[in-house]
Parts: C-alpha cells; sequence; structure tokens
C-alpha cells in the first residue's frame, strides 16, 4: 500500500506539490552549494571571500526561506505528512543517493583530504580548503584545514536546519528551547572559540567536547599542549577534568543524559537538526537493541582501555603497558570487593531492581573472569598502548563517528553512532539508569498503541512497549530529545525528573487500569 | 484446556496476553482481518505517511510463537454452542473449550440510497484503509457523512494529501452530542482554519451512481449537489455480529454479557466493541466502543476465564482524541448539556485553541469532572481527586499536579482560579507547582 511519491525535499517530504517560493529557495541553495564544487574543481576565479560568504550565505538563506515556506504557512502542530512516502527520507532512490554521497565525503575528509584540495608542509592550500581560508584567517589566523572546512560546513548546517526545526515545533517550547542551546553550543563553544582561541595563542580547546567522545584529551600530545600552554592552558586542563568528574555526573543525575546528547553535543545537535527527517529510520526491533548494547559498551570498554594505557604510557615513556600476575590478581580483589559493597548496598539503600543489579554485576564478573583468565595463562599480559590509540582513531574516531554516524543518516536514523558508537552515551546512560532522576513518565491508561512514539524515537527505543502497559521509560540510551512525547496523540509521555522514585522509577509492571484492588499486578 | 478468541483487536489481544501470564492454556486468536495484531487507532498515519503499515504492530511479530499464542486467519461463519465448535467460511472447523467473542465494530448505515456503491466507505478495518487508498489516486474531492471523531480523522487524512473535503453534520455544532458548546465550538473553528469544508446542519440524502456502479456526487437533505470521487460514512459505529444472528447467543445490539462478561452460555464469553452489558454500571453506557473499556475487559475477561472471577470494573470514564492540531483528553463526568447540580469552570486561551474545563457538584463542593483541549492533564491525580470526592478548591490550588504538558510550557493553574475566585468572590491562590516529587508524594498518600 505504500505510494511513493518523488521528492528531494529535505524539509518537507512529499509535500503535493512545493510552491514557486520554495522552488526559487531550492535554486538559492542549490547556487550557493554550487560555488563550493566549483571552488572543489580549482577554478581559481572564485578563490575570494566575497564568493565564499555567498556561497555560505545563500545555503542558509535558501533553506530558511523553503522551511519557513513549508511550515509558516500552515497551522502550527505536528507535521509530519508524507515521510513515508518521500524518497528521501525512506530509503528511497534519493535516500540512497544521499547516503552515499555523505559516506563518500566522509572519506575524503578523513583519508584523502588532498583532494579537497588540503595544502602540505609547505604547499598552499587549493580547492575547496582554500575557498575556506578567508574564513579562517579571519578567526583564528591561520589558512584552512579540511577540519575547518568541516567545522564551518557543519555549524552551518546545524544553523539553518536548527531554524528549520524551530519552525516545524514552534508550537512546544522544550523543543524550541533546546535548539537553540544545540546551535549555541555549536556556534560558540564548538566552532568560534577554539578558532578564536588559536588566533590568541592558545591551544585549540573545544569546552563542550569532553572524554571520552573527546577521546584524545589524555594523549600525550594533548596533555603537553595544554601543560605547555600557562595558566590558560592550566585551566583547560582542569576544566576538562571537571567536566568528566564533576559537572557532567551532577547534571546528568539532576536532568539526565539529555543536557549533554540533546542540549549541548554537536554530534546530537547534528542528529536533532539536519538529521530530524531521518529520525524515524532507526531500527526499533528487540535484535537492533541487543546489538546496541553490545555495541556501545563495547566501545566504552576499548576507550577506556586504551585511555588508561595512554595515561601509563605517558608516565612512563613506555607504550607497552604491563599487566603482571600481582596486578591482575590486586584487580580481581578490588572488583570482587566491589560486587559485594553493590550488593551490600543494594540491601540497605539503593534497592536496584533485579535485572538492574544482574546486568551490572554480571559485567563486572565478567571482567573478573576475563582477568583471571589472562593471570592463570599469560602470566604477564602486554597491551599495546600506540597500537590501540590508533585502531581506536581509525575504526572509531574516524570510521564510526564520521563515515558512519552522519553518511548512514539517509538509512539507519540519525542518531547511528550516538546509539551504537559513542562512549560518552554509554557512559552518560548507564549513569542515566542508575543514577539520575530522568525518565519519561506515562499518563495512565491513555496509550492506544498507535506507535507514534517508537517510529519517530532516533535512538530505536520501542516506547510503546513501555507506554501501553503504563511503564515508565528508563532506558540508558534516551537522549530525551523529547519528540516521542511531542508526536504522542494522546498526550500519554512526559520527561521527568524526580528523586523521590531514584532507584525505582519504573515499576516491574503496572496494571493498566483495572479497578479491582487484588489484581493491580499485571 | 484450548481458548479460541474470534478478534485480535486490543480486547482479544489483551485476553490472550493475560490468559497468557495466568496460565498455560492452549490460546488461538482467530481474525479475517490481518495476520497480526495492529493499532486501529493508528489508521489515519498509515493513510498520512507519518508510520508504515508494520509500525502500527504494538507486538514484533516473533512475539506470537514465543508466547505461545496461536494465530489463524480466517472468518468464522458460524459458532455451534452446543458442539463447542467453531464454523469458518473457507471450510474448516476449530473446537474449543472456552470461546472469547471480541470481534468489534462495523460502521453504520442508514439505508441512503447508493451506500454500498463503489467509492463509498467506512473507515474502520484495514480493507477501508486500501479502499481509501485506492481511490485516492487523481481524488478531486470527498464528502464524508458524519460528525464523530473518525469522520474528522477522515477529514484529515485527505486533507494531508491536499484533496479538498466537505464534512456533513447533522447537528449545529462538531460533537455537541459529547463536548459542551465552547469545546465544541472550538473543534468547529480549528476545522475551519485547515480549511476543511465544513457544513454543519447538514445531512446525507442519496449518494448518486456515475452509471458505473460508483459514487460520482452526493444529494444533501437542503437539496444541494455535491461532486465528489469518494463519500466516507462514518456516522458512528454499531457492534459487529452478523455471524451470530443463526446462534443461540443472546444479543441486543451486542452480545449480551453480565458482570463477570459471559454471555447467555456458560464458556463463551464476549468483549470490547461487539458486546453489550447487562446492567452497565451508573453513569455509563452498556456498549462503549473504545480502546480503553476494550482492554480492559480483555484483562478481566482473563481473569474470570483462568478461575479468578472478578467483576469487569472500568472506574472513572477517561478517553482522549486529537482534532487536526487540537488534543483532547477527558475525565470523569462532563456532559455537552451540563446536569443541574453541576457547576463549570472553564478557562480559555485568547487565542482559543486551548482550554480547561473542571466541573464540579454545586452542593457539595466536589470536582466531578476534567475536560482538557490543547492541555495535557495526568490520568492518575485526575482519577484520584474524583474517586475521593475532592473539594474543588483544594483541585484548584493543586492544579500543578495535574498539569502533564511538556517542560517550559505556559503554566495557566492561576487563570483557572482566578475564574473561580471570580465566580465565588475569593481570593485563592496556587499552592503546589509541577514536580514529579509531589506528584508522587500525592499518588501515593
Ligand atoms: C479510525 C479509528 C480510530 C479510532 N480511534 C480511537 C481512539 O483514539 N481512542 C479510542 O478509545 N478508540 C478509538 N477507536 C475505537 C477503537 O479502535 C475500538 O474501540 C477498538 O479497536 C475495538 O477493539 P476490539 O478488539 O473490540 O475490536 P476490533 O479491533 O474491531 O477487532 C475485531 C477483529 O475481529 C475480526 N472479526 C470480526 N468478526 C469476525 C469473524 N466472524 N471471524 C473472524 N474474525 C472476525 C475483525 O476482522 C477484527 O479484526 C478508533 C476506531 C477507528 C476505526
Ligand atoms: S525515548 Fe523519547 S526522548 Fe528518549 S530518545 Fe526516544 S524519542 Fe527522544
Ligand atoms: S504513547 Fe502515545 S504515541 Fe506512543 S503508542 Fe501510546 S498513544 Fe501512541
Amino acid at each position: 500500500m505504500s505510494q511513493v511519491q518523488k521528492s528531494m525535499s529535505l524539509a518537507n517530504p512529499a509535500p503535493p506539490f512545493t510552491d514557486l517560493i520554495q522552488k526559487i529557495a531550492s535554486a538559492v541553495g542549490g547556487v550557493g552549494l554550487l560555488f563550493m564544487v566549483i571552488a572543489l574543481s580549482g577554478a581559481g576565479a572564485i578563490q575570494n571571500s566575497v564568493w565564499l560568504y555567498s556561497a555560505l550565505g545563500l545555503i542558509m538563506v535558501g533553506t530558511v526561506v523553503y522551511s519557513w515556506r513549508a511550515y509558516m504557512t500552515k497551522p502550527e502542530g505536528i507535521k509530519n505528512n508524507g515521510v513515508w512516502f518521500a524518497s528521501l527520507s525512506s530509503k528511497g532512490l534519493w535516500g540512497w543517493v544521499l547516503g552515499i554521497v555523505l559516506t563518500g565525503f566522509y572519506v575524503v575528509l578523513y583519508w584523502f583530504p588532498q583532494y579537497l584540495g588540503l595544502g602540505g608542509e609547505d604547499a598552499a592550500n587549493t580547492g575547496l580548503v582554500a575557498f575556506f581560508d578567508p574564513l579562517s584567517r579571519v578567526l583564528s589566523g591561520n589558512p584552512a584545514s579540511q577540519w575547518f572546512v568541516y567545522g564551518t560546513l557543519y555549524t552551518v548546517a546545524i544553523l539553518s536546519f536548527g531554524i528549520k526545526f524551530i519552525l516545524k515545533y514552534r508550537h512546544n517550547k522544550y523543543q524550541v528551547i533546546r535548539t537553540i542551546s544545540v546551535m549555541f553550543f555549536q556556534l560558540g563553544f564548538a566552532f568560534l572559540i577554539p578558532e578564536i582561541m588559536q588566533k590568541l595563542q592558545y591551544p585549540y580547546y573545544s569546552f563542550t567536547n569532553m572524554w571520552p567522545l573527546n577521546y584524545y584529551f589524555f594523549y600525550d600530545w594533548n596533555l603537553t599542549t595544554l601543560l605547555g600552554a600557562g595558566n590558560v592552558g592550566l585551566f583547560m586542563l582542569l576544566f576538562g577534568l571537571a567536566m568528566i568528574f564533576i559537572i557532567s555526573p551532577t547534571l546528568t543525575y539532576f536532568y539526565g543524559k539529555r543536557w549533554y546528547c540533546s542540549w549541548v553535543c554537536g554530534c546530537g545537535g547534528l542528529a536533532e537538526t539536519a538529521g530530524d527527517p531521518f529520525r524515524h529510520l532507526s531500527d526499533k526491533s528487540l535484535k537492533a537493541w541487543k546489538i546496541e548494547r553490545w555495541m556501545i559498551h563495547g566501545v566504552l570498554v576499548f576507550v577506556t582501555l586504551m585511555t588508561v594505557a595512554v595515561i601509563y604510557s605517558y608516565y612512563t615513556g613506555d607504550r607497552n603497558v604491563l599487566i603482571t600476575k600481582p596486578i591482575a590478581i590486586g584487580l580481581i580483589v578490588l572488583l570482587g570487593a566491589f560486587v559485594i559493597a553493590i550488593v551490600q548496598a543494594n540491601k540497605k539503600e539503593i534497592n536496584l531492581s533485579k535485572d538492574k543489579l544482574s546486568m551490572l554485576i554480571s559485567g563486572i564478573v565478567g571482567v573478573i573472569i576475563l582477568l583471571a583468565i589472562i593471570a592463570y595463562f599469560t602470566g604477564n599480559f602486554v597491551i599495546d598502548g600506540g597500537l590501540l590509540r590508533s585502531w581506536y582513531g581509525f575504526a572509531i574516531g574516524s570510521a564510526f563517528s564520521g563515515v558512519v554516524g552522519v553518511g548512514f543518516y539517509p538509512l539507519m536514523g540519525s542518531r547511528v553512532w550516538c546509539r551504537f558508537g559513542c562512549p560518552m552515551a554509554a557512559l552518560l546512560g548507564l549513569q542515566q539508569k542508575f543514577f539520575s532522576r530522568f525518565r519519561i513518565t506515562t499518563n495512565g491508561g491513555q496509550c492506544i498503541s498507535c506507535g507514534n512514539c517508537s517510529t519517530y524515537c532516533e535512538m530505536g527505543i520501542d516506547v510503546r512497549a513501555y507506554a501501553q502497559k503504563g511503564q515508565n521509560i528508563v532506558r540508558a540510551s534516551c537522549v530525551g530529545c523529547g519528540i516521542c512525547a511531542a508526536v504522542c496523540p494522546r498526550g500519554v509521555l512526559k520527561l521527568e525528573n524526580g528523586s523521590v522514585d531514584l532507584h525505582n522509577k519504573t515499576t516491574e509492571l503496572k496494571a493498566i487500569h483495572i479497578a479491582e484492588g487484588d489484581i493491580r499486578i499485571l | 484446556m484450548h481458548i479460541a478468541i474470534i478478534g485480535n483487536g486490543i480486547s482479544g489481544v489483551t485476553a490472550a496476553r493475560f490468559i497468557r501470564k495466568l496460565s498455560d492454556h492452549r490460546i488461538t486468536i482467530i481474525s479475517t482481518e490481518t495476520d497480526h495484531f495492529f493499532s486501529r487507532t493508528a489508521l489515519m498515519y498509515i493513510y498520512m505517511g507519518h508510520m508504515r503499515y508494520q509500525d502500527t504492530k504494538p507486538y514484533e511479530d516473533w512475539f506470537w510463537e514465543k508466547n505461545r499464542i496461536d494465530l489463524k486467519r480466517g472468518y468464522v461463519e458460524q459458532v455451534d454452542t452446543a458442539g463447542k465448535k467453531l464454523i469458518f467460511k473457507e471450510g474448516d472447523s476449530l473446537s474449543y473449550d472456552k470461546l472469547i467473542l471480541a470481534t468489534g465494530s462495523t460502521p453504520n448505515k442508514f439505508g441512503w440510497p447508493g451506500q454500498d456503491l463503489k467509492r463509498v466507505n467506512g473507515l474502520y478495518s484495514y480493507q477501508d484503509l486500501e479502499a481509501m487508498e485506492q481511490y485516492s489516486e487523481g481524488l478531486k474531492k470527498a464528502v464524508i457523512v458524519g460528525g464523530g471523531l473518525i469522520g474528522l480523522e477522515m477529514a484529515e487524512m485527505f486533507h494531508s494529501r491536499h484533496i479538498p473535503v466537505t464534512i456533513l453534520v447533522r447537528e449545529n455544532s462538531y460533537w455537541n452530542g459529547v463536548m459542551p458548546p465552547e469545546e465544541s465550538a472550538m473543534i468547529n473553528r480549528e476545522i475551519i482554519r485547515n480549511h476543511i469544508d465544513l457544513q454543519l446542519g447538514e445531512e446525507l440524502s442519496e449518494i448518486v451512481d456515475n452509471g458505473k456502479g460508483e459514487a460520482c456526487a452526493v444529494i444533501t437533505k437542503s437539496g444541494q449537489r455535491i461532486e465528489c470521487g469518494y463519500v466516507g460514512l462514518t456516522a458512528g459505529v454499531h457492534p459487529n455480529i452478523k455471524f451470530l444472528e443463526n446462534s443461540d447467543i443472546e444479543t441486543k445490539r451486542g452480545i449480551l454479557v453480565d458482570a463477570h462478561l459471559q454471555t447467555n452460555i456458560s464458556d463463551i464469553y464476549a468483549i470490547g466493541d461487539c458486546c453489550e452489558q447487562r446492567q452497565p454500571k451508573p453513569g455509563r453506557r452498556g456498549i462503549e466502543a473504545i480502546w480503553y473499556t476494550g482492554r480492559m475487559m480483555g484483562e478481566t475477561v482473563a481473569y474470570n476465564i483462568c478461575g479468578k472471577p472478578v467483576a469487569y470494573n472500568p472506574g472513572i470514564w477517561f478517553n482522549s482524541a486529537k482534532f487536526l492540531d487540537i488534543e483532547y483528553q477527558v475525565y470523569g463526568n462532563v456532559q455537552a448539556r451540563q446536569p443541574e447540580e453541576h457547576q463549570s469552570i472553564y478557562w480559555e486561551h485568547p487565542e482559543g485553541n486551548k482550554s480547561i474545563r473542571i466541573n464540579y457538584d454545586k452542593k457539595q463542593n466536589q470536582v466531578v469532572g476534567f475536560n482538557l483541549m490543547g492541555v495535557r492533564f495526568r490520568h492518575e491525580v485526575c482519577e484520584k481527586w474524583i474517586k475521593e470526592k475532592t473539594h474543588i478548591e483544594t483541585v484548584l490550588k493543586d492544579l500543578g499536579l495535574a498539569n502533564f504538558d511538556p517542560e517550559f510550557y505556559a503554566k495557566h493553574e492561576q487563570e483557572v482560579l482566578n475564574i473561580y475566585n471570580k465566580q465565588q468572590g475569593k481570593n485563592l491562590a496556587v499552592k503546589e507547582e509541577r514536580s514529579w516529587n509531589k506528584v508522587f508524594a500525592f499518588l501515593k498518600s
């Protein structure tokens, strides 16, 4: 019964027709892109700032005008008409084309920047990278790099599609404020401030990009740079540490991981704005959830191991980390004590549900068994920190977060990276599940099992599975975007913070609605 | 023991799920409509492109086998109550030990000339949706007959594809048999704001045949002729029980059931849209064809079948809907024509697309109902207030506990209270703010 309409529109998939103004707006944005393609092809004539600023301006104006016509001409409300009919947003031909183009762009960006025109040690930039030189000079005083090109385009995307998103959800104040926040943090903290810092001769540093997302924070070169940059460098180092150990846990305790994932983070920012037309493409099956848990926690273990190794070698100067038998046994004893402590604490205060407790303990026991095997069989175990580091950089830092993370938007939804690969999301998620006031509450028996919430959950959470049982949603992966609550036609979901029931945010199972006292349990 | 369930809608499926939780009985769910349970309430979203059919299935396909619930596709033509056997149109049969009838509803047709033409359809089943889809290609105009919830959903569906729609509504304001005048007027405005042609006080007289057995126009009671390529019949539904005509299962408008949802024949139960309570609870109707009651009956019948007798008790009335972009929720007793002993506090946003109505008993000052447009209220809180016959002033002062709107949404609690203050010459102020901790404490109290 699916009816496929061909549409290239990003802003409002499959309107039966786009009006003249929208067509002009698309053309305007297209011209902006064309300038970049021309620059890429090496045409010298347009290599100056006027062309650059026009190109960026045209793209933004085109997108904003297009979305203005798409949304402001209609009453405010949920506008998902035709999402599954438009080729671009339903894995049709245009979806594939876009996916391939984006993926290709990332491959070039990460591994073949010379094709974008990146100059060498003493060769000047050419092509697209040179096209961005004027802006880079203004901000940081240096010529552009491929990363600068990328950062600028990334920011332009978040800003233009952020405005589009705000127009689309203008009736929903949570969405509006949250989007202004991601736009602000991207433009200021992720883009402008680090560039300007360089101009002021300070190290490149993004205050909002913390370990483990910023996996090189503890790399020797980063530590050396920061420590060599006087008080400002020291402040950056301390701020980075405070982010990891104080600020982030505190905010996550109060508001859940959403404070970062859908209010601050640049990856999340792009997913929420430019990625919005693809959010429904995430896989909701139980199988996908299982894969997700293995992958994301695997990445977290990977990044932790790598970081420990990196710090170790920073101090010892040796890239190999040696785990001797005594160290392994020491770790086993320590972890064992930790398990006992949790079990004890759980009896008295924290009251974790059975599955949470078993999940936690089985994780730790897994590590203990691993250590025991290592200690028993190999005696000494060597971790090659340098190798770990380069593999992490390639596989996770570049291939996963960039190529797959954004390139696969039109195929697997906007949060592929956040869901399957981001170690930051994994860490915040664990905290969200075990020690945070955040949860999504459901409104009694009002759910009609329609499925809008699950469909539009970019993290692939089957929200309906909980809502139709009247159960709260407490999921490690929930980024608190609030879209499930927005699209629910019956007002069933609400993002909420509260401490009273901290360790029992979701009852095991709750009766839908039946008045007899003795059969309240489902 | 083998339990057969006819109907894989919310009622039948809920019954099956609970029977499985409570027992090891063999369960078979039978349906002629689709292989798997899907959410009927989401039909409109498939047509509008918000979701695909598979997204409307509340359980993944492996769910049924894993929970040992057999699914059978087929149409039951006859129930042999003496032989405890179902006879299928396809020719086969199935015996059962206990039978649950959960066959839902079917759209009303009132004998209009032309009502059985092609391009004329109700909106209830998946097949109805397919018909709508089939005739939408190149469709220039649709006419919808009837002013209920499904009629408006159908209008929204066509509207989403830029197909002009006319709705014929017999009453002089939308759904004013259920909604108080102010809310009903708000729906009228919302329909018109969306450029849907709303014709109030207008009725269908006949549907015109184009000579090929297809509808090509309607003629209304006032003599108006409206050319159209599709006619949607949404003048309500009635229990889908025609196949029981020759059985000895007792029916009136629906299948008659007692407090334990049993029919006149032991071991045969009926739940959901298709059943009619012999003795409805005070203030409730015998047939309540909505999602929620179906679900509650499914749960109740499971207990009864599994040897834990329990009477059906739907509790305090609640329902919800969405009129284009305006969400609607109701809790408790809110009637179109206010009974003498009730008093309303009605607040409406200056923009006219949000309202809060709180009804209370004038003499006892006890809250009896909430009617919300464009504002979300918390089910459990409203229910507890109504159940405990809470004093209206307590409710108004603590109104923040009931609010379920997303964070940062404007607060209107004091504005609502001010209306009461004005009516009563009082000067009360809002006490409880919105906060989960306070809600939790209240609900546990
Ligand atoms: C478009 C639409 C929107 C709605 N929106 C809402 C809403 O927002 N809120 C709300 O509360 N309610 C809503 N409703 C009403 C709600 O969907 C119904 O009350 C509910 O689905 C009834 O469920 P049920 O299980 O009793 O029956 P059904 O869902 O109708 O299931 C009955 C099944 O039995 C099958 N069947 C019937 N007879 C036979 C037979 N002889 N042999 C084999 N199979 C048979 C039918 O094919 C059908 O699949 C809506 C209804 C529609 C149509
Ligand atoms: S559950 Fe809701 S709030 Fe959480 S990620 Fe999914 S859509 Fe966003
Ligand atoms: S919570 Fe809302 S959106 Fe989700 S299935 Fe229930 S009614 Fe639909």
